[in-house]
């Protein structure tokens, strides 16, 4: 039976006795389940819904400046993709999020299809990652769609010479990219502590769409401090490279009442965003170690 | 190395409940141990302990000497397992889902190709290759799970009821399965509620009830031990049998220790003594020429006691 192995691998354990082929590293293994989990995405259903949601805010977003065609946007490559770009990518990665996500962890409790991978000798961790990588690879697929779609509009109205200058697009693609990894982490932290992924789905997008906001509307309310700690807060530094970086603290006085209004700095919102990412994807890491298949 | 699988005071408990109560069991060499007991008996919950789906309350497993719960990718990469009947991702095929349990077990393309088509092939699954796995009967699925626990030719094999979801014709097809695997150097350990399956392919067999091992041995040595000096025996004969002569002729000779009736024309004896008594009652019996049709051992000495011992906690 020994003769018939395999040559050791960089990484790999040095066993081979008794089976067939010797088990590559963690990474090597998380990248091979990755590909099987993508290429499961991408034939899935809920790819074409994504896909949909893309092509839906693709179209609306296309529709609206190709009827009121308004001034300063059609004529500014930055304000054009500041105002498409910088509104759509992060309402469009929270759903990327949500819908490849949300099931990651708790569907393999629920489908059983985590009894498949774990019999095979690999660890906690592997699958973790491995199913990590698929969505991430899934929704950046997807928000490359919208992105074209945004460059498209730029190229119709202002020729191919505005792709040109695609510097500040790209650092605000970058922010995106971060934001994901950030969202991620969270729902995946989620979709950890269930063993349902209803709840995952629900719990993450009641939060985003509804809880996030009521919090920062009472936090300034009550307290008047600045909602720093909110990834739905330190999301809008993703349209800074295109639109400028506002005003830390604005205050307006409208009669005898003084508003103030915050807005992100880009330090903040990357500090907060790398926070979330490796808190919630470490913590999500955690409780899945310690979940039980029964 | 000899293919080995230990338990040490292995116990699982859910909330106050144990359904699994300090297991020491150590199985090893190449042989199929069938892992017995009724429904709830706390077979599944014992082998995923041994591939580290669940974790243990207390006491700790081992493949190969390799600790399960300190190191389960060292441990499992000798195993094959087949827990309960898992789900592969639906949009994949047999082909693809191999392919990647091969791609992360580490074995070469070629070695994917050829012994997937070998696996598929073993459990008759090759005109389904290339259709996707979403669209499969419980049965086919199942036979796919057996095909990826066998797909790296592991020397430790980990079956929970593999026969469950199939038909007759598939069960008596796993069975067959697994008889072949006997073939190479390998440790089987094969769980199953159904006392014939065991009978039919196991050589050792460990009897689990209630969360408790009550004996692990060769079935040989079972049969002998707990067969005792009797061992009972159905006659059947052509025309219904009289009490008196039941009891006169029947029940006087000296191999027959006591008997009773199954129906008109079927009787049950205790027979004293091994293989040569009971030969010389068959003649006996053939030569009262009362019309003896059949005359079989009733029940194997283990079915006796996987009765007996399992209907004690019942009462
Ligand atoms: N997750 C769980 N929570 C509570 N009880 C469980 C759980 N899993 C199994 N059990 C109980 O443990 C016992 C053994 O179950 P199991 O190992 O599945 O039995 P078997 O496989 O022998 O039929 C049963 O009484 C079952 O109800
Ligand atoms: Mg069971």
């Amino acid at each position: 039976m020994s003769a018939d192995v395999a040559p050791a691998r960089a990484g790999s354990l040095p066993i081979a006795d008794g089976a067939i082929g010797t088990v590559p590293g963690t990474i090597a293994q998380a990248i091979t389940l990755s590909r099987y989990q993508l290429r499961d995405y991408l034939r899935s259903r809920r790819f074409v819904l994504m896909i949909a949601i893309v092509v839906a805010v693709g179209t609306i977003l296309t529709t609206l400046v190709a009827y009121y065609r308004p001034v300063g946007l059609i004529d500014n490559a930055n304000n054009l993709y500041g105002s498409l770009w910088g509104g759509g990518a992060a309402f469009l990665i929270l759903f990327a999020g949500i819908i490849f996500g949300g099931d990651a962890i708790a569907g393999e409790f629920q489908n059983k299809t985590g009894y498949f991978l774990m019999g095979l000798p690999l660890r906690r961790v592997t699958v973790y990652a491995g199913k990590y990588l698929a969505v991430l690879v899934a929704s950046v697929v997807s928000i490359l769609l919208f992105l074209a779609i945004v460059v498209g509009n730029a190229v119709f109205y202002l020729g191919v010479g505005a792709v040109g200058d695609l510097g500040q697009l790209f650092e605000s693609f970058a922010l995106a990219l971060l934001y994901l990894l950030a969202l991620m982490g969270f729902v995946f932290l989620f979709s950890s502590m269930f063993k349902t992924s209803l709840y995952a789905v629900l719990v993450v997008a009641v939060l985003f769409l509804f809880g996030f906001s009521i919090i920062q509307s009472v936090v300034l309310a009550l307290t008047g401090t600045e909602p720093w700690f909110l990834l739905s807060y330190v999301n809008q530094i993703i349209a800074y490279p295109l639109t400028g970086v506002p005003e830390h603290v604005a205050r307006a006085t409208i009669g005898r009442a003084t508003i103030t209004n915050y807005a992100p700095t880009y330090f903040e919102g990357i500090a907060v965003m790398l926070g979330y990412f490796f808190l919630t994807t470490i913590g999500g890491l955690l409780l899945f170690e310690r979940e039980e298949f029964t | 190395m000899t293919p080995s699988l230990e338990a040490v005071g292995l116990t699982k408990r859910f909330n106050s409940f144990t359904a699994l109560d300090h297991l020491n069991l150590k199985v090893e060499g190449s042989k199929c141990v069938g892992f017995l007991g009724p429904n709830g008996a706390g077979k599944t919950t014992t082998l995923k302990m041994f591939t580290d789906l669940i974790f243990p309350s207390e006491g700790e497993s081992f493949i190969n000497g390799i600790s399960v719960q300190q190191d389960r990718k060292r441990a499992l990469a000798v195993c094959g397992d087949l827990i309960e009947t898992p789900e592969i991702y639906p949009s994949l095929t047999p082909r693809e889902a191999l392919e990647m349990s091969g791609a992360l077990r580490g074995m070469r393309p070629e070695e994917i190709r050829s012994r997937s088509a070998a696996v598929l092939e073993e459990v008759k699954m090759t005109e389904w290759t290339d259709q996707k796995v979403g669209r499969f009967s419980k049965g086919m699925k199942q036979r796919v799970n057996i095909a990826a626990a066998l797909l790296s030719d592991p020397e430790v094999v980990i079956l929970d009821e593999p026969s469950t979801g199939l038909d007759p014709r598939g069960m008596a097809e796993v069975r067959s399965i697994v008889r072949g695997l006997k073939k190479g150097h390998r440790l089987i350990f094969m769980s199953s509620h159904i006392l014939s399956e065991v009978v039919d392919v196991c050589d050792d067999v460990a009897l689990l009830d209630r969360g408790k091992l009550l004996f692990a041995d060769t079935l040989a040595n079972v049969s002998q031990r707990l067969g005792g000096n009797t061992r009972s025996v159905e006659a059947e004969f052509a025309a219904p049998v009289e009490d008196s002569v039941l009891a006169n002729e029947i029940g006087s000779l000296p191999e027959v220790a006591s008997w009773s009736r199954a129906d008109a024309r079927r009787v049950t004896l205790q027979v004293k003594g091994g293989p040569a008594e009971q030969a010389r009652l068959l003649r006996q019996l053939a030569s009262l020429s009362m019309g003896l049709i059949s005359f079989r051992e009733s029940r194997s000495a283990l079915e006796e006691v996987y009765l007996r011992e399992i209907s004690v906690g019942d009462a």
